[in-house]
């Protein structure tokens, strides 16, 4: 097959909006919210223009927004949006109804921090505060991760073992705003990888008409719930198997994490979404002092691959973890989770926790550095530590 | 249709559900969904009609049907009507279909009416069922917006400094009307054939529609069971629930009672508004009466 790629500078917004342009799907409800809004913006120009065939639903708040797409979604259909922060706060509710009707929505997260005080740059205390709600989560390095990471979250979410939403996260204005050359495939390449949804069971069945939504008590809750906690398992392999799949579109990997430099390393940071951008660069640098550093950037957030992050830090003397999340009188989410997954290794590496970039707060090198040469200086504490922080 | 044939008709939400007996309920959502012979798609709000139908792994209902969560009945329709639209465009769907949310006072006066108004604004095509018990009765009988004047409400009892609800309700036929929908209309369980014929228009019209139903509840009202459809009428021979639709705009009032009762006739059959029959109580009686008389005037007004 001869696959029209391109090269476009645009921002990690348009990009998203581009793959759901070439996805396509039968519904899309929204509510703006920066810095989200470009996104709908974006793919409400492409309604306007006739390039989709989209029934666009202009709700009048995130509340309604993921109804709709749980009320789409249930007849059948493919129905995306997207949000952050405050926007995903309201949704809360009906999110966990999403996942617990099993409804495969991708919804795009530019992620943001939460009120109050407000403000509208980046941190991850929004999408952490709904990890516990049966999306499945994906973080995004930069623009280009963002909209290959949108096919692979849809053909994922559809899998008859999943049928779970997830949430594509990139970082808000980081990536979302900042314009970098991202590689646009073919759309009928795109569009035949994502062919169509086969939905189980649905609300046009007019033959067999069936209740969705059903009150569950004592005698039937618990199993519904435990079949969700199952669909997360099957995830993690399903995750690896799509990724496979889009390697051979793209020639990308999509392992649940990108391992850099980490063969021979003594010490390693793991992070998130943009913030592994600048470790890379600084890896790179102190490997040329001769510093033996290395970088996991952990891709797929839940379901947690936790044998993965056991199997990448086995050896490793520290660890530094950075997150852009508090977890208000607890270890920060990630540090929780990297934590629980190196419980069964024999010699453990030491953990350090470091929160740093909340409100949007810049991560630069010289943090990055810094976490660096504490860990190989084996200046690890129990207690959080703050990286650009005034004291 | 005349009762007989509305009681012929298949039923879409069959018994073995667990209303309560006397509920109103069953008989207004069988006569709304009788009143088309296209399929159905019904979304519900959380409340009695929602827990009382669909006890997994049991359903009552012969329809498609789906419920959410209690403040969204509306905007979860607008995704389903948007996703047949889609279907439609792409020649993936031939049938016609009508779709339906069922929401009671609480999940559309109070804590639905954000998702109801933006739903209406949008334009879809479908009919929105407040059935109005005029109080959360699903849940014992709390305080709602549509809780009348002068009643006793667990979270606004009658006591002894507080004779109940202090506030008349919110006029929510007027409120819908004033996104310009082609047709809201104000029925009650007492005259089927009227919300038969009113559940045709509605789901006739192109664009949303909206029926505000007088749902007698014995349980929380206490009443007597087999005076539901009494009480209802009574409603609407006080003038407390008059009947009427606005259709393009257009009042039409479709009963008025020759011997208009007075509001005591009603209030005596439920012992939510018991304790206005004491001597202290008797203001709130005279205030009941005045407000039902100057809003009577005020539709008949309209009408002209």
């Amino acid at each position: 097959m001869i696959m029209a790629e391109k090269i476009v500078p645009l921002t990690g917004n348009y990009a998203i909006a581009e793959a759901m342009r070439q996805i396509n799907p039968e519904v899309v409800a929204a509510y703006p919210i920066t810095p989200q809004s470009s996104i709908v913006e974006m793919f409400s120009q492409f309604v306007s223009d006739g390039k989709v065939d989209t029934e666009m639903v202009r709700v009048e708040s995130e509340h309604s927004a993921m109804s709709a797409v749980v009320g789409a979604s249930l007849t059948g259909v493919r129905a995306m949006t997207a949000t952050c922060s405050a926007g995903l706060a309201l949704m809360w509710e009906i999110a966990g109804v999403a996942s617990g009707l099993r409804c495969p929505i991708v919804m795009a997260i530019a992620n943001r921090a939460i009120s109050a005080p407000i403000n509208i740059h980046c941190d991850h205390s929004d999408t952490m505060g709904a990890r516990d709600l049966s999306w499945i989560q994906i973080y995004c390095e930069n623009a280009q991760e963002a909209y290959e990471t949108m096919f692979l979250a849809l053909k994922l979410a559809e899998h008859k073992d999943v049928q779970l939403p997830v949430m594509v996260c990139e970082d808000g204005f980081i990536t979302s705003h900042c314009v970098q050359n991202v590689k646009i495939y073919d759309d009928h390449v795109m569009r035949n990888f994502v062919g169509e949804r086969k939905s189980v069971d649905n609300l046009f069945n007019f033959e067999n008409p069936i209740a969705m939504g059903s009150i569950e008590l004592q005698d039937y809750y618990f199993e519904t719930k435990r079949q969700q906690q199952q669909a997360m398992s099957r995830a993690l392999k399903v995750y690896l198997e799509v990724g496979n799949e889009l390697s051979k579109v793209t020639g990308n990997d999509y392992g649940y994490v990108e391992s850099y430099k980490m063969d021979d390393a003594e010490v390693a940071i793991i992070t998130m979404s943009s913030s592994a951008g600048t470790t890379k660069t600084v890896v790179d640098r102190m490997r040329e002092e001769g510093k033996k550093v290395g970088l996991i950037k952990l891709r797929l957030y839940r379901p947690f691959p936790h044998g993965e992050i056991r199997r990448s830090f086995k050896g490793i003397k520290a660890i530094g973890v950075l997150e852009r999340a508090f977890a208000y009188g607890a270890n920060a989410p990630l540090l929780s989770d990297v934590k629980s997954a190196i419980y069964e290794l024999s010699e453990k590496p030491k953990l350090q926790s470091y929160v740093f970039g909340m409100g949007g707060r810049d991560l630069l090198e010289e943090h990055v550095e810094h976490a660096f040469n504490e860990l190989l200086a084996g200046k690890t504490v129990k207690e959080e530590k703050y990286l650009g922080l005034r004291e | 249709m005349n009762i007989k044939e509305i009681a012929e008709k298949k039923k879409k939400l069959t018994s073995g559900h667990r209303m309560c007996g006397g509920c109103a309920v069953p008989i207004i959502v069988n006569t709304i969904l009788s009143s088309t012979d296209d399929q159905i798609v019904v979304s519900n709000a959380t409340g009695c009609l929602e827990v009382a139908s669909t006890i997994y792994p049991y359903s009552s209902w012969n329809v498609p049907w789906m419920h959410s969560a209690f403040e969204n009945a509306a905007s979860s329709i607008s995704g389903i009507v948007a996703a047949y639209e889609a279907l439609k465009r792409k020649g993936k769907m031939k049938k016609e279909v009508k779709f339906v949310a069922f929401g009671g006072d609480g999940g559309t006066y109070d804590i639905g009416i954000q998702a109801l108004s933006g739903a209406l604004e949008r334009n879809h095509n479908f009919v929105y069922v407040c059935y109005d018990n005029e109080a959360y009765c699903n849940t014992g009988g709390q305080r709602s917006s549509a809780t009348p004047f002068g009643a006793s409400a667990t979270t606004d009892p009658a006591g002894s400094v507080r004779p109940g609800k202090l506030e008349f309700r919110k006029d929510l036929v007027k409120i819908v009307a004033a996104h310009n929908i082609p047709y809201v209309a104000q029925a009650s369980v007492s005259n089927l054939p009227d919300l038969s014929a009113k559940a045709k228009k509605a789901f006739d019209v192109k664009g949303p529609a909206f029926l505000l139903v007088f749902s007698t509840c014995p349980t929380i009202w206490g009443s007597k069971t087999e005076d539901t459809v009494d009480i209802a009428k009574m409603a609407v021979d006080t003038c407390i629930w008059p009947l009427y639709e606005i259709e393009n705009g257009k009042y039409k009032i479709n009963y008025k009672p020759s011997n208009k009762r007075p509001v005591e006739d009603f209030l005596k059959s439920q012992r939510r508004f018991k304790h206005l029959f004491s001597l202290s109580n008797k203001k709130i009686v005279e205030e009941i009466q005045n407000h039902v008389d100057s809003e009577w005037e005020k539709l008949l007004q309209l009408e002209t």
